[in-house]
């Protein structure tokens, strides 16, 4: 019943004298609860074998992780290829990319959340789900890139023997503050949304032990609306924190490069520059992520076309705004008419790195132009392929900035290549296998799609529903 | 002095938002207080249908917010004079324009903590026992069901009565709670 109405329905037009619906196929609201609840509630004895080889090959990768780190803490940073002049290379690289991919979950979180933008209820829980685990990710980096690990509370301001205390006129310190209260409110923020879908597993739960977990977590919520009044206003203030909060966690990462005095890194477009190249790079990951756990979890009439073509137009955006700050940054190099200012852009486009270079500018600037096209925006392989593309170009922007900045200095006699060693590649390797073993963690025991926001934009939630005007 | 009810109260089902929400509207104007509406998610205007004043919540984001950033305005302005003064790169000590990114970071860190454990605290969670647990039917309230708890603490609870109203107003199935 559900499936011809999703496939005869266009809802990426929207008629002029009503909405399309962000809900297809006559769900109510007890199918759309038994649809999300689904994946969660499968017996542990009846678990699809699918998962366990997802999660196997997750946690494979995630002992590669753990291999990779304990060898660093033992050798040292040596393991890695870095040298002089390339003392950060696939650590921040590493870093940057990983901080990046979790603001497109923020985005929708709360930016599209304050913007009253329905659409973003069935793909948030999901898209906040990628931006706390990536943070996961970028955490590891810059604690391990330290070198001698044991010192790495010096970056907390904490008491202690030495009468010592941070510097707070260094971006890097400001960073460390960004990123934990980012990866903190994150985790706050996607706690109050699952509170009540925790509930709704907890009275579903047929296990003693699926109920008294669900219960716990769900800390007795029982829908009262004395609670949903201070919930929502809690909510809301959550987004408003969270907009502000995302826009300045990337502004200060990238003042870790522009506050710096060397060419290629110090200028005053990086912040807006870098927020954009975050946001593109999220929604490329969201995509690709939503695509595959929407096929095996059969989430197409919550997660529709409209979803994924709404968030390439998003892509084609941001994207546009970086080709846009590639560009202006030549020009600037040129117009400033400083000489290693000048030097250190010809050497990104035509040096030793301009594989990475065109690398990035084809999966980055070019790719998603595509999306222009509307049968481009609406078919899932080529939105599949394309936001591979795009996050196989952020990552080499992030590369690029940090590698060819540094590898050719003021001064000649000190230039080199950066190599990466067998240990650089495990370590991003195994961080993608925690990002992964998250994942399946969360689609098999958490709700996936925010259920009661997704009944909230239902017809059928509005008061006046079936009674005319009011 | 008062003997204590032997009923939690009455609880009322409803099939619909729009049904809970006339009957909202209906249970204020016959004047109870102690009373509550559970819906699976934010019913829009059942606030006012309710009678409900406004949340405490943005008032502690905001004390907490201004603490966050005062205290860590307050953190980095005395190690960096006091506690550990070095002269960096030629910086006054009180380099006060470098301090905003942390300032604001540690408002915003302190203001979420407000929003989160604020809304834990004014509406008493985690509270993992209820009354209105005591009900079979009340696992549906985070499905598809909505309903109506009247308490017998009000002072116009009357076990008969109230359950009668209930019904009046539209409820599908009516029961008393027992403590």
């Amino acid at each position: 019943m559900t499936m011809e109405t999703t496939a005869s329905l266009n809802t990426t037009l929207e008629p002029v004298d009503r909405r399309a619906p962000l809900v297809l196929g006559n769900e109510t609201f007890a199918s759309v609860t038994n649809t999300v609840c689904a994946p969660a509630e499968i017996p542990l004895k009846r678990t699809p074998l699918v998962w366990y080889v997802c999660l196997a090959i997750s946690l494979a990768m995630l002992s590669l992780l753990g291999v990779s780190v304990g060898w660093l803490f033992w050798e040292g940073v040596g393991i890695w290829g870095n040298n002089s002049p390339v003392y950060w290379a696939w650590d921040i690289t590493n870093f940057v990319f990983w901080v990046g991919i979790g603001h497109a979950g923020t985005l929708i979180s709360a930016v599209l959340f304050l913007f009253r933008q329905k659409w973003r209820t069935s793909i948030n829980r999901f898209a906040e789900a990628m931006t706390i685990f990536a943070v996961m990710c970028a955490l590891i980096f810059p604690g391990i890139h330290v070198g001698r690990v044991w010192t790495a509370y010096w970056l907390m301001p904490i008491p202690n023997q030495m009468s010592a205390w941070p510097n707070f006129r260094s971006p890097l310190l400001w960073d460390v503050f960004a990123v934990s209260t980012y990866a903190t409110v994150s985790a706050l923020f996607w706690y109050t949304g699952l509170l009540p879908d925790l509930a709704t597993l907890r009275d579903r739960a047929k296990s003693t032990v699926a109920k008294v977990a669900y219960g716990i977590f769900s800390l007795g919520w029982r829908g009262s609306n004395r609670h949903w009044q201070n919930y929502e206003k809690a909510y809301q203030i959550l987004a408003g924190l969270s907009t502000p909060l995302v826009l300045s966690v990337h502004t200060i990462v990238s003042f870790d490069f522009a506050t710096s005095q060397l060419p290629g890194w110090h200028t005053t477009i990086f912040p807006p520059y870098f927020v954009a190249g975050a946001i593109f790079s999220g929604f490329a990951m969201v995509i690709n992520l939503m695509i595959i756990a929407r096929w095996i979890f059969k989430l197409e009439n919550l997660v529709t076309i409209r979803h994924f073509e709404n968030m390439a137009k998003i892509i084609l955006l941001t994207g546009s705004l970086v080709g846009y700050a590639y560009g202006m940054e030549f020009f600037i190099a040129w117009y400033s008419g400083n000489p290693y200012e000048t030097f250190a852009f010809q050497n990104r486009a035509f040096g030793p790195y301009a594989w990475a270079y065109w690398t990035m500018i084809s999966c980055n600037v070019i790719s998603p132009q595509l999306f222009w096209f509307k049968k481009i925006r609406t078919n899932l392989w080529a939105l599949f392929i394309i936001s591979v593309f795009v996050n196989i170009g952020m990552w080499f922007e992030r590369f690029v900035i940090i590698v060819t900045s540094l590898h050719r200095d003021f001064l000649p006699s000190s230039w080199a290549y950066f190599r990466p060693t067998f240990w650089d590649v495990a370590t991003f390797v195994g961080s993608w296998g925690l990002f992964f073993t998250m994942f399946c963690l969360f689609v098999r025991f958490l709700p996936m799609v925010a259920i009661s926001e997704v009944k909230s934009v239902m017809p059928e939630a509005d008061p006046h529903y079936g009674h005319g005007k009011h | 002095m008062t003997t204590k009810s032997p009923y939690f109260g009455a609880l009322a089902e409803f099939d619909s938002a729009a049904a809970i929400f006339h009957a909202c509207e209906k249970v204020r104007d016959k004047g109870f207080r102690k009373w509550d509406a559970h819906t699976p998610f934010p019913v829009h205007g059942l606030d006012r249908a309710m009678g409900l004043g406004s949340s405490k919540v943005p008032w502690i984001v905001l004390v907490l917010a201004l603490l966050g950033g005062t205290g860590g305005f307050a953190l980095q302005a005395w190690t960096s004079t006091e506690g550990y003064a070095m002269v960096i790169s030629n910086k006054p000590l009180l380099s006060w324009q470098a301090f905003m990114p942390v300032t604001f970071e540690l408002s915003v860190l302190l203001g979420a903590f407000g929003a989160v454990f604020g809304m834990w605290g004014v509406n008493r969670l985690p509270q993992w026992y209820h009354s209105v647990f005591r009900s079979q039917r009340f696992a549906k309230v985070t499905d598809d069901k909505f309903f109506i708890s009247i308490e017998s603490a009000d002072p116009k609870f009357n076990p008969e009565a109230t359950q009668a109203f209930l019904r009046e107003i539209g409820a599908t199935h009516v029961e008393l709670l027992e403590h």
